[in-house]
């Protein structure tokens, strides 16, 4: 009886968007009389952060401070059409409507501070806190409140943009499968190291660690969010969770955490990640998706790891004690056969 | 079962409330007196998110009948939340420290973690993980949960010395 | 979509979330924390097997729980039959709102009743006799498709038909010929067993009737429109009479898009007129709400001794379960991530979906995707096993570059798998070859 160490790596790729396209966001921005933006989505925060994100990409486009805007979600009275946060698509399609929305109110922004300052649109510059101004003399400066207040009440404008993204649907060739399933891919490498104990089958995952491209970390807090989740979720795939213990079968279905089992706080390995930005064609500053793939690389380096570490490859998730002290009893039998 | 009264000690400030002897604190709480930090994710002990404190010790409130807090005193979330806008050292360290995603698992973390921070105040890693054993969380994985509740103890500890 | 040559002002920095606070303080509002004036609760009356026709429903003893406001079956439903699908432009319909002669997975609701409390519907659902005359199942995603196999789907096979075919297929070059010209043939078979999203709050949501005949739904699903178009479709009322209001979820991973409780709930809500609670117990959260499939997965691979995977053909069979969902589409989406981020010259891959009487499968976080990944590192890991080749080396030399064509014949770009290797490597103290580390991915240097 031992514990076995054992390496395993695996190298995966993530596609951003919904299959084959098709899946739109919208978003509408418009300006308070003292200039304070309100971006409008229908769309869903689930946690992982996408009301900050937006709110960071929209502050970005209009070039005004973080807090100078603020983010309403998930109203269908308000909220223009989003399809919806899945497929890692959210960041990515409602990013880039929200940057086109904040270039049409930053183009009727700078139309208005023009006639103010007395000065051509494309001589102008925000400075990134809360103003606009000549470019190369920054004396003759005006704070977006000032513009939107002029714009409201003395030009009779509005201050808004509308912004869409699609990548609009493409077809399947029923025959020869060739499609455009995706705006761009995100890449994942892990490598996993774990300790097998052959008396009771227990893998403890001593390491994982993990390189992610994904384009640009736009905040980059809340991509490690992802990815400490989504290794914990990838390590419970690998070895503990299923709501079918022997499937086929359809008895022993797990019906509350007792029973469905997950790491917990005394199972988690020590992680470590890298996180590369080679920006995307398409993405809105050349970000890709992220809160889909960290959970897939950990998944087969854990597997390929116990492989490592006991001769043999379990190719049935999840790897639970019961498998590694069948396929440890399996071996010895086929090695006492042979000898 | 005849609803009685059932007094008892909530957040500092006796509350009396008409409650069937057997009724799960965490209804009575969520549903009955509003304090709606409590949650309900499984409501048969296997999630944490109904954790409470009960004479300072930390109990899955959703298994916990009201009649056995009847003349005890029980701390939710609310009463771990100081009056007047900031947030205790604990809640600053999960909010600043980025271990809440979701949220509905938080309270019930926080409220596990306060207990252990009150009766030590320099818990080591193992016994953090001990007292949120009963936690389940599904989006952060773990590690930054904990990590904010030792950047928790430290800034209670340094509030200590400062004021010592 | 520009990239910025100047350094950002905003974007790039841990900005807090302001909505955390809530979060940490108890203060934020999850569906189980609203409460409304005369609101009522929702209850399923599910099936108990996996497979029956429905003789009838008797809702005698129902009725007389006290808190009992009233029930709804599937001659209640406008439109009964799922439509998630429709909205991309996937057929048939097949899944019941609720059951109407045949329920085809344990768990599948047939009824649903509504009452004053909880505990009172919970009741009145425990008290519907069900006149059940049992069915053969199958529950295996291979039996499933064997001759004799019960038959799941009303259409009479097994499988979703893709255009004519039994699966969803890529073909691209010749991979009888190529396995030929291989030194090396290698097989493997790699399973998944379901998955379940197990958030900590559960799927629910509230239909409020509105006094000027709307009806708001407060929900905790993923998909705002979605979600509403469903609804509108199922209640066959316009989509500007419903306002849905959400965007706090406790946990999604794809397990809060499949409309399930909305349609019932606003349904309620018209019949009744009292604000609907609709919210899954624990239980029907694990066992009766959809998962990721189960799959199984045939990877055969023509390898030449240095290593050069020349062919590859995969065979997957995901398990839908009883019913559609969204699995149709992940099927596509796992085809074409199926031979992974490799460039192999010759590729046949097949992946069918296929009907067993298991509650329905769906989608979660990495959907069709999470079984490719798993089940192509696990071969590369058999192939450079077998071959004796490091496996560092052996995906970097199949790496797809840019300007590669993929199977399903797009050309390459933003590939990274090369740098992301090579910094995994380096992270991790494995000492490449010059040759390797020299390797990018806008170029073929090192690999032919």
């Amino acid at each position: 009886m031992a514990l076995l160490r054992g390496r395993g790596m695996a190298a995966v790729n993530y596609p951003t968007g919904m299959n084959l396209g098709g899946d739109p966001s919208q978003a509408l921005i418009h300006s308070t009389p003292t200039g304070a933006f309100m971006i409008v989505l229908s769309s869903v925060d689930l946690g992982q952060g996408l009301r900050t994100v937006m709110q960071q990409i929209g502050a970005e486009a209009l070039g005004v401070p973080f807090d100078q805007v603020h983010v309403q979600t998930a109203d269908s009275d308000t909220g223009p059409h989003c399809m919806g946060t899945f497929a890692s698509r959210a960041t990515h399609r409602v990013g880039n409507a929200i940057i086109n929305a904040a270039n049409e109110a930053r183009e009727a922004l700078f139309e208005v501070a023009a006639e103010e300052l007395e000065a051509a649109p494309e001589d102008l510059e925000t400075d990134g806190e809360g103003n606009i101004r000549v470019k190369g003399v920054p004396e003759r400066s005006m704070s977006v409140m000032d513009v939107a207040l002029a714009a409201h009440f003395k030009h009779g404008r509005t201050i808004s943009g509308r912004g869409m993204y699609i990548k609009p649907k493409s077809d399947v060739d029923p025959e020869t499968g060739a499609m455009d399933p995706d705006s761009t891919e995100a890449h994942a490498c892990t490598v996993a190291e774990v300790e097998v104990d052959t008396e009771t089958g227990h893998v403890r995952v001593l390491s994982l660690r993990s390189a992610y491209e994904i384009g640009r970390a736009l905040n980059p807090a809340l991509v490690q969010g992802q990815i400490t989740g989504g290794a914990w979720m990838g390590m419970s795939h690998a070895l503990y969770e299923t709501t079918a213990p022997y499937y086929p079968a359809i008895d022993h279905s797990p019906a509350d955490f007792t029973n469905y089992l997950m790491p917990g706080a005394a199972e988690l390995p020590e992680i470590e990640s890298k996180v590369l930005e080679i920006p995307s064609a398409n993405g809105p500053y050349g970000m890709k998706g992220v809160g889909e793939m960290t959970a897939n690389s950990p998944i087969p380096a854990i597997a390929n790891a116990i492989t490592d570490a006991i001769g043999v490859q379990i190719t049935e998730l999840p790897i639970t004690p019961e498998k590694i002290l069948k396929a440890l009893e399996e071996r010895e039998k086929q090695e006492q056969e042979a000898a | 079962m005849t609803p009685r009264a059932i007094t008892f000690e909530l957040n500092g400030e006796p509350v009396t409330t008409l409650a069937e002897p057997l009724e799960p604190l965490q209804a009575v709480v969520h549903d009955r007196l509003g304090l709606t930090g409590t949650k309900a994710g499984c409501r048969q002990g296997s999630c944490g998110s109904c954790t409470v404190q009960v004479d300072g010790e930390p109990v899955l409130s959703c298994l916990v009948p009201i009649e056995h807090v009847e003349g005890r005193s029980v701390r939710t979330i609310e009463g771990l939340t100081p009056e007047g806008g900031e947030l205790s050292p604990l809640q600053a360290a999960f909010h600043e420290g980025f271990a809440t995603q979701c949220g509905f698992c938080s309270p019930g973390m926080i409220t596990a973690a306060s207990a252990l921070l009150e009766r030590n105040p320099n818990p080591s890693r193992e016994e953090i993980i001990e007292a949120l054993s009963n936690n389940v969380c599904r989006c952060t994985g773990i590690e930054p949960i904990i990590q904010a509740v030792q950047d928790a103890a430290a800034r209670m500890r340094a509030l200590e010395e400062a004021a010592a | 979509m520009t990239t910025q040559a100047k350094p950002f002002d905003v974007i790039g920095r841990s900005q807090e979330r302001q909505e955390a606070r809530g979060h940490v303080t108890g203060d934020t509002v999850f569906i189980d924390d609203l409460k409304f004036p005369r609101m009522a609760h929702m209850k399923a009356v599910r099936s108990p097997v996996p497979h029956a026709k429905v003789r009838g429903v008797d809702f005698s003893e129902a009725e007389k729980v006290p808190g009992y406001i009233g029930h709804l079956t599937h001659e209640d439903v406008p439109k009964n039959t799922y439509t998630i699908l429709t909205l991309i432009g996937v057929e048939p319909d097949e899944e019941k709102v609720l059951a109407e002669d045949r329920v085809r997975y344990v768990g599948e609701p047939i009824a649903v009743v509504v009452a004053e409390t909880e505990q009172a519907a919970f009741e009145a659902a425990s008290k519907v006799k069900l006149d059940l005359e049992e069915l053969p199942a199958v529950f295996d995603v291979e039996e499933a498709l064997k001759e004799d196999a019960p038959v799941v789907t009303h259409w009479g096979t097994n499988y979703f038909v893709y255009e004519g075919h039994e699966c969803r297929r890529i073909r691209y070059g010749d991979t009888e010929k190529a396995k030929q010209e291989a030194d090396h043939i290698i097989s493997g078979r790699y399973q998944m067993s379901p998955i379940e999203h197990a958030p900590v709050e559960t799927t629910g949501c509230i239909a409020k009737p509105e006094a000027d005949g709307r009806v708001t739904v407060y929900t905790n699903t993923q998909a705002i429109f979605f979600s509403l178009d469903n609804t509108a479709i199922i209640l066959q009322m316009p989509t500007n009479k419903l306002r849905f209001i959400g965007g706090t979820v406790g946990g999604g991973f794809g397990g809060k898009v499949d409309v399930i409780v909305e349609p019932l709930a606003t349904l309620g809500a018209l019949k009744f007129n009292r604000p609907i609670r609709y919210v899954y117990t624990r239980e029907e959260e694990m066992q009766v709400s959809s998962t990721r499939s189960a799959n199984r997965i045939y990877i055969t691979d023509g390898v030449t001794s240095d290593g050069r995977i020349i062919s590859r053909e995969v065979t997957t069979y995901e398990d839908a379960g009883a019913y559609s969902r969204h699995t149709p589409y992940g099927v596509t989406k796992h085809a074409a991530n199926a031979a992974g981020p490799y460039t192999i010259p010759n590729v046949s891959i097949d992946v069918y979906c296929v009907y067993t009487n298991r509650p329905p499968s769906s989608a979660m976080r990495g959907f069709g995707v999470t079984e490719a990944s798993f089940a192509i590192e696990m071969q590369m890991d058999r192939i450079a096993r077998e071959l004796n080749i490091d496996p560092w080396e052996l995906r970097l030399r199949n790496a797809y570059r840019n300007g590669d064509e993929r199977p399903y014949r797009k050309i390459t770009q933003d590939a990274t798998l090369v740098e992301t290797i090579q910094a995994a490597a380096e992270m991790a103290g494995v000492e490449l070859s010059a040759e390797l580390r020299a390797m990018s991915s806008d170029d073929r240097e090192g690999v032919n």
